[in-house]
């Protein structure tokens, strides 16, 4: 069976991959993926925030307490044998290049414009092969309307596009007010690829001790059908790749995917779960799927439930809602 | 000879690198001023960094000193070179090995950075008290003078060892020398291969042991031969002078750099000269010179090799001129004719050929633990030795009013040619002033062909620590071993401290002067104290200032104003172009803190850009317009002692008191720190009570005593002042009462502890506390005024305290307070809490370590009394011997109550009805008990008063035995797991009552975080740069083996009840207590605010269990364990990712990270699971009482519990 297709202009021998995520820290299960036949790889996001703190946090521990007593000029081992910064994310994206022949994405989540062109650029140099720009923020200044919060996302994308010549993907949340507008603004800055959607760690509330506590849950299959929706709005609508990230868990989720107009189907909870083998089984479901189905390839099928072929996306929503607001009964809770 | 690679660095770095690339076997131990020599060879090592013949040298930390000198002896012997480091009592640990090594023809050298022997007190400073200790091991001994000479003569040391079979002490002097920053020439790996004898090398190789030609060493010898073997050495001594010169000469044709085994320096007809050793010499040479150019015939003899000691040569060495000679020694030998130097030189000259001169010769001492010893004072000492009867026996440096040994000196005398630019510097250690300063001599260094020099002072404390940077920078190399005391350039990076010392006190002339000052130019002025203006206006300075901290807040620094205050120093100094200054900064931040992320360069960057920007030159007024003076440094009411010699010792003025100002025992009264106001903290807590639930939490947190809290009667509030707070106390004891917790704003550190431990939220707003943070100025004034009213409360009695827990047990007053441990301290909570409840009966043994400078470093004293006068009396003995001091503390107290108790019985009948038989049986098990006791011991010193029986009168003077002591045993992991173990497992296995606490940092806290026994799996610590690759030591465990010991793990962040419950049985239990407290560490890598949540942490990961093991639920047939927290709930990532000890290893390598993070699971399951065992184990029967119980202490028993 022909699973092959394209995204960010590789041509890969089927849509699945594993999502940014923890999976790709360690070269071993970064090799496990690929003799998994993983089509690509994507590390997980360098979120400069974090860098930072992670700088200043340690700059902080060592130097906080150094230099200022005669027994001890410091108090923790040198750490000139260690390093900080984007170091080892560089450093990791070149070790897995040299390790794995698939095409190698990173991610990134920036702060500033400069930092994004800067670690874009470095990002670049280490080889990746293309880039996840990682849009992950939360608009909370009331004094910035939507349109402001749109018009810095497609300045980052048109600010990454210019400084790198790999592709860019643009992974983005559904939180938009018009989100097929902002795709199509994406497109124009430059980006070749979007990635539908990004899972915020929603913080919880410790109701007893009046602490917000961050939680972080794996996603459920529930969390395709937003995917699915808008994989299928944008299908038609935007000319660059289309990649599914969060909720798919079997076979039959991938289909549903690809059939919404998905060219690439990333997965990271059920590989957490089951481990890197599970592309493996998941390869040969999708397989077995398209051909107990009669389908030929599956670019036969890319797209095929998208609503620009399956007819008015508005009417079907609005039906498709209705229905299962009417049919909802407390008991089904 | 090879063209000069000249470098800017310390006498440890120096010695270490010639020691590690000669070396193949390094065995270490940390102790001050030593301990970076072996951190240096270890980083090295763990680097990769080969030695001169290609291999990497192996680096291992033993548990001790003589663990180290016996596994540098058994490398010896396997035919390995071998080198370890060491200082003061380290080096005494190593004595035994040390004649052993020497008596076996041994080649090996070890460096040591001379430092004081502990005696009346330790002292962690220089002189050359440990090698004197040393003279009769048999190890030739080799002394360097500078930065210079220390590298060179390790190199001179390990050649000669060879060749000569004589083991070398190569010492040099603790701090002065080993800490001292300078520019040398450094040896090659190829000189060294030029000076080593590979011959010497093979032969020693050759000797090693080996099955393949086996021979014995070590053998026991009888009376018929141990004394001619002993003799068998002989001429190996007689030719190891010889084979130094040898050496030397050898050195000198590779290097350039010549030295004899007696450098003679000074007027060739001199007739007045002076003997020494050490950097001493050098501010020596430094003298002769200037007094020799005012046409003085004076001279200066420097002692190299002093053993063996060659009397030809050092007669030879002497100009045939000389009159008078002054031997210096830097160490005392009481009760001898004179000092050892002293009595070389007089025996040289009895048994130097007839026809040599025969000077007049006179000793002294000078410098003790780094007294300063200074030109002025050499002066002295010439001027002296000049009279026709020179002192002898004398002292320089101090003022001896007692038994007058002490020389008079020109205090005011200066040497130092203009053409030497001096700079100090006053900083705060957490401002990273000492850093860049570091940074700033490397630069002058590289940058210029001049020489650099520097040397940094610390005061004792280890929260808001003061450091005083002390820089030379001139044409020549830089001799001056001492202080500076003409500056021409003074800075001062804190503003508060122009009102608490003074800082200007050496700007000469014309000098100068640079402030951090959030006061623009034009204000400035008005904001110095009176004795800053004066001097300003009357030494004519220059006065400058630059707001770093603002700098330093827009760059992002917070706080690290040091890359801002170095560059202004550059540009006012202009000892380099501004342009080289900056471009030389920037370079230096990046050697330094490249690794650690481009933000904090990018940071640090932005500071020095700003920098000039907000320098500006103060127009200085013509007259003095202010009114006000600094405050005094104590205020008026402190006692007489604290006015008399803490004071001064707190203004840095220590030096000017006399002998007679101090004890003469080492004794030291309690209860100073209340005296020193540090006022440190920028925010302190403040009180809302109506928020408050009144847990006493944040008492119980506070590392310094700094919030207490407390309940009295509302009639009391009477003249409180308007803004001390209170409000009605919601409990049923003291029922109608007062509650209130009060911060002491001038003790707090600031540490935020207390804050982030308190359970009490706004329930509309949970950001807001029932404590918060707020800015200390405002409120220090008012504060004060309502801690000093809070601390005339009468304390509440506590018989009438319902249950002795987390909240009772902080209305008991602490007797531990404003100690000098770092702010957020995990360790000082325990003691404090140990005061509380144990205080007014307690001896505490405590190991040198944290925990013996925070409770016994003067100026100040933290342990304090109660308004009876009663309060810990505590004493620190070695490192090593802590357990071992206790216990002598229990029977020594155990020996006077059973003498006091057989006396009682003796006298009883004399007594009023009943009173000795109530006090032989009197149950002093609890608060109460011991109250009621001390009343009846009150009334029986009242009815022995007229009684004449001898009895009676011995009684007299032991009445106090009859209340009960208790011995607390304190210290931290590394004496309790490694050094000190042997002793803590005997005293444990014996029956005495004592308690040990084991503040458990699980690292070397004290000496800068090398790895301990306690180190856990995982974690990156010095000697452990990878990561320590083998689980932590379970003391806990080992003592419940015995079975007859109470053992408790405990971590108060976690679960305070547990702790004071914990604490609580371990004092109440007749037997040994082994109670292992968690400490949050600075060593730990995290802000310490969060200490409290990362021991949270450790125990809900289960990586610290908490427990309690006790003896007595034996005898009720119930399993002695109790475990007192539940299974893991957490992954050891959630505690491992908050500590940089941990993190650092994620950034060196995720995929290790990950094994080790698997594999510290696997290890706590382990664990947990054998504790989960134990604690459902049970005898099966009750066993009879006798069997469960602990065996009875030996007699004499007696104060028991």
């Amino acid at each position: 069976m022909d699973l092959s297709t394209t995204y960010l202009g590789f041509e890969l021998p089927h849509p699945l991959m594993p999502g940014s995520s923890p999976l790709a820290d360690d070269l071993d299960s970064v090799r496990r993926l690929e003799d998994a036949g993983a089509a690509a790889i994507v590390l997980r996001s360098l979120f400069e925030e974090q860098i930072v703190g992670d700088e200043l946090a340690t700059y902080r521990a060592h130097t906080g307490a150094a230099e200022s007593h005669a027994e001890a000029a410091s108090y923790l081992p040198d750490p000139a044998v260690f390093a900080l910064g984007t170091h080892d994310y560089l450093e990791q994206i070149q070790k897995i290049k040299a390790a794995v022949k698939v095409p190698v994405i990173a991610s990134l989540n920036g702060t500033t414009p400069e930092s994004w062109i800067e670690y874009a650029r470095l990002i670049e140099q280490a080889g990746a092969d293309a880039l996840e720009i990682n849009i992950y923020e939360l608009a909370t200044d009331p004094l910035e309307s939507g349109e402001d919060v749109e018009d810095r996302t497609v300045a980052v994308v048109a600010a990454v596009r210019e400084a790198v010549k790999i592709p860019i993907a643009a992974k983005l949340s559904p939180f938009y007010s018009s989100l097929s507008h902002l795709a199509g603004r994406i497109e124009r800055a430059g980006a070749n690829g979007l990635v539908l959607f990004n899972r915020f760690y929603q913080p919880d509330i410790d109701a007893e001790n009046l602490e917000i506590e961050p939680r972080l849950y794996l996603s459920s299959p529930v969390e395709l059908l937003l995917r699915l929706r808008w994989l299928a709005v944008l299908s038609g609508q935007f000319q660059g790749s289309l990649a599914v990230t969060g909720g798919v868990h079997n076979a039959i989720d991938a289909v549903k995917a690809v059939m919404a107009g998905a060219h690439a189907v990333q997965m990271v909870s059920v590989l957490m779960r089951r481990g890197p083998e599970t592309l493996t089984r998941l390869r040969a479901d999708l397989t077995r799927w398209l051909e107990e189905h009669g389908y030929d390839s599956l670019r036969q099928m890319q797209g095929s439930m998208s609503y620009g072929r399956g007819g008015d996306a508005a009417a079907i929503e609005r039906s498709n809602y209705m229905r299962i607001l009417q049919s909802w009964r407390p008991d089904d809770a | 000879m090879s063209p000069k690679e000249r470098v800017t660095l310390d006498a440890n770095e120096a010695v270490a690198s010639v020691a590690h690339r000669t070396s193949e076997v390094i065995a270490i131990y940390p102790i001050t001023p030593s301990s970076p020599m072996g951190e240096h060879a270890d980083a090295w090592s763990a680097r990769g960094r080969a030695n001169i013949w290609g291999k990497v040298p192996a680096v291992v930390e033993m548990q001790s000193e003589g663990g180290a000198a016996g596994a540098v002896h058994g490398a010896l012997q396997a035919g390995a070179l071998s080198t370890t480091f060491t200082a003061s009592q380290g080096l005494l640990l190593m004595v035994p090995n040390m004649y052993k090594i020497a008596g076996e023809l041994t080649p090996f050298t070890m460096h040591v950075a001379a430092r004081t022997l502990a005696t009346h007190a330790l002292s962690i400073f220089g002189d050359h008290s440990d090698v004197m200790a040393c003279r009769g091991t048999g190890f030739a001994m080799l002394a360097a003078g500078s930065v210079q000479e220390a590298q060179d003569f390790a190199a001179i040391a390990q050649t000669a060892t060879l060749a000569s079979r004589i083991p070398f002490l190569h010492f040099f002097d603790g701090f002065r020398t080993s800490h001292e920053v300078a520019k040398i020439e450094e040896l090659s790996d190829a000189e060294l291969l030029d000076l080593i004898d590979e011959a010497d090398v093979a032969a020693h190789r050759k000797r090693g042991l080996t099955p393949d030609h086996p021979v014995l060493r070590g053998t026991a010898q009888n009376p018929d031969a141990f004394f001619q073997a002993r003799e068998a050495a002989n001429p190996f001594y007689l030719a190891c002078p010889d084979i130094v010169a040898k050496t030397m000469d050898r050195f000198g044709e590779i290097t350039g750099r010549r030295y004899r085994l007696f450098d003679y320096e000074g007027h060739p007809e001199a007739e007045r000269v002076v003997v020494l050793m050490g950097s001493g010499a050098e501010t020596a040479h430094e003298t002769v010179d200037w007094l020799v150019g005012r046409g003085e015939k004076v001279g200066v003899l420097k002692v190299r090799l002093f053993r063996p000691f060659d009397v030809a040569r050092f007669v030879a060495a002497l100009p045939k001129t000389v009159c008078a000679i002054a031997v210096l020694d830097r160490t005392k030998e009481p009760g001898a004719v004179g000092e050892p130097l002293y009595q070389d030189v007089v025996t040289a000259f009895a048994e130097a050929p007839a026809g040599a001169a025969r000077p007049r010769i006179v000793g002294g001492r000078y410098g003790l633990s780094s007294k300063e010893f200074t030109p002025s004072m050499l002066a002295g000492v010439f001027e002296d030795l000049a009279k026709e009867k020179p002192r002898n026996h004398f002292t320089v440096g101090i003022m001896d009013d007692v038994t007058h040994t002490s020389l008079p000196w020109d205090a005011e005398l200066d040497i130092e040619p203009d053409d030497v630019v001096r700079s100090v510097f006053y900083g705060l250690g957490s401002d990273g002033t000492v850093g860049a300063n570091k940074n700033s001599i490397k630069i002058l260094g590289e940058q210029t062909d001049g020489y650099a020099q520097g040397y940094f002072v610390y005061d004792s404390k280890k929260a808001g620590a003061v450091t005083i940077s002390h820089l030379r920078f001139g044409p020549r190399p830089i001799r001056s071993a001492y202080l500076i005391r003409r500056a021409d350039f003074v800075a001062c990076h804190q503003f508060e401290f122009v009102h608490r010392y003074d800082v200007l006190e050496t700007a000469r002339e014309g000098a100068a002067f640079l402030l951090n000052s959030p006061h623009g130019p034009e204000a400035v002025w008005d904001e110095l104290p009176r004795e800053a203006q004066e001097t300003i206006v009357a030494r004519k300075l220059r006065f400058f200032v630059v707001d770093a901290f603002r700098i330093a807040r827009e760059a992002g620094l917070k706080g690290r104003i040091n890359t801002i205050m170095q560059t202004c120093f550059f540009a006012i100094t202009k000892t380099l172009a501004p342009e080289t200054a900056v471009a030389e900064i920037k370079r230096a931040i990046s050697d330094t803190y490249a690794k650690k992320g481009p933000e904090v360069l990018k940071r640090n960057f932005a500071g020095v850009d700003a920098a000039l920007g907000g320098l500006a030159e103060v127009k200085v007024p013509a007259a003095v317009t202010a009114t006000r003076g600094r405050p005094p440094i104590v205020p008026p009411g402190a006692p007489d002692f604290v006015q008399k010699v803490t004071a001064i010792l707190l203004a840095g003025y220590g030096d000017r008191l006399p002998v007679s100002a101090f004890p003469v025992d080492g004794t030291w009264p309690t209860a100073t720190a209340q005296w020193e106001k540090r006022n440190i903290a920028s925010e302190i807590p403040v009180w809302d009570p109506a928020i408050c639930i009144q847990c006493n939490k944040c008492a119980l947190v506070c590392p310094h005593a700094a919030i207490r809290a407390t309940v009295f009667e509302p009639a009391k509030l009477s003249g409180a002042p308007d803004t001390f707070k209170s409000d009605r106390f919601r409990a049923a004891d003291f029922e109608g009462w007062r509650y209130t917790i009060q911060v002491a704003p001038e003790d707090c550190t600031g540490c935020t502890l207390c804050v982030m431990f308190c359970p009490a939220k706004d329930k509309s707003n949970p950001k807001h506390k029932a404590i918060d943070m707020a800015p200390q100025r405002p409120l220090r004034e008012k504060e004060r005024e309502n801690y000093a009213f809070f601390l005339e409360l009468p304390e509440p009695d506590r018989s009438r305290i319902r249950v002795m827990d987390v909240k009772g047990s902080q209305f008991a007053t602490p007797l531990f307070e404003y100690s000098g441990a770092c702010a957020g301290c995990g360790e000082t909570p325990y003691v404090k809490l140990l005061t509380q409840l144990y205080g007014d009966r307690a001896l505490i043994a405590n190991a040198t370590g944290c925990s013996s400078i925070y409770g016994g470093n003067l100026p100040t004293t933290p342990y304090t009394v109660n308004r009876d006068g009663r309060g810990p009396a505590w004493s620190n003995s070695l490192f090593e011997d802590n357990a071992e001091f206790g216990l002598g503390m229990r029977l020594g107290l155990d020996s006077r109550g059973a003498h006091a108790r057989h006396l009682l019985g003796e006298v009883g009948p004399a007594l009023p009805g009943g009173l000795a038989r109530e006090i032989l049986e009197a149950d002093q098990a609890t608060d109460a008990g011991v109250k009621a006791q001390r009343e009846r011991v009150a009334r029986l010193r009242m009815a022995l008063a007229p009684l004449k029986a001898p009895a009676a009168r011995v009684l007299a003077g032991l009445c106090d035995d009859l209340v009960k002591k208790s011995v607390w045993i304190v210290g931290g992991d590394g004496w309790a797991y490694d050094i000190g173990f042997g002793g803590l497992d005997h005293v444990l296995s014996l029956p005495y009552d004592v308690n040990v606490l084991v503040l458990d940092t699980e690292v070397y806290s004290n000496t800068g975080g090398q790895q301990s026994k306690a180190t856990p799996l995982g974690a990156a610590a010095k000697f452990a740069v990878g990561g320590k690759d083998t689980g932590k030591k379970d003391l806990g465990l080992m003592a419940m083996t015995y079975g007859h010991v109470y053992v408790a793990r405990i971590a108060f962040g976690a679960k305070d009840a547990q702790t004071v419950k914990a604490i609580q049985e371990a004092e109440a239990y007749p037997g040994p207590s082994l109670v292992i407290a968690y400490s949050h560490c600075i060593a730990h890598g995290y802000d310490m605010a969060f200490g409290c949540e990362q021991q949270k942490l450790a125990v809900e990961t289960g990586l610290w269990p908490l427990y309690r093991f006790d003896p007595r639920r034996m005898a009720a047939g119930e399993a002695p364990l109790v475990l007192d927290s539940g299974a893991p709930k957490k992954p050891v990532e959630a505690y491992m990712n908050n500590e940089s000890r941990f993190r650092m290893l994620e950034a060196a390598g995720p995929a290790r990270y990950k094994e080790l993070a698997t594999r510290v699971r696997e290890e706590a399951d382990r664990r947990l699971a054998l504790y989960k065992h134990l604690s459902e184990w049970k005898t099966g029967a009750v066993p009879a009482a006798a069997d469960a119980a602990p065996p009875p202490a030996p007699a004499p028993a007696g104060g028991g519990k």
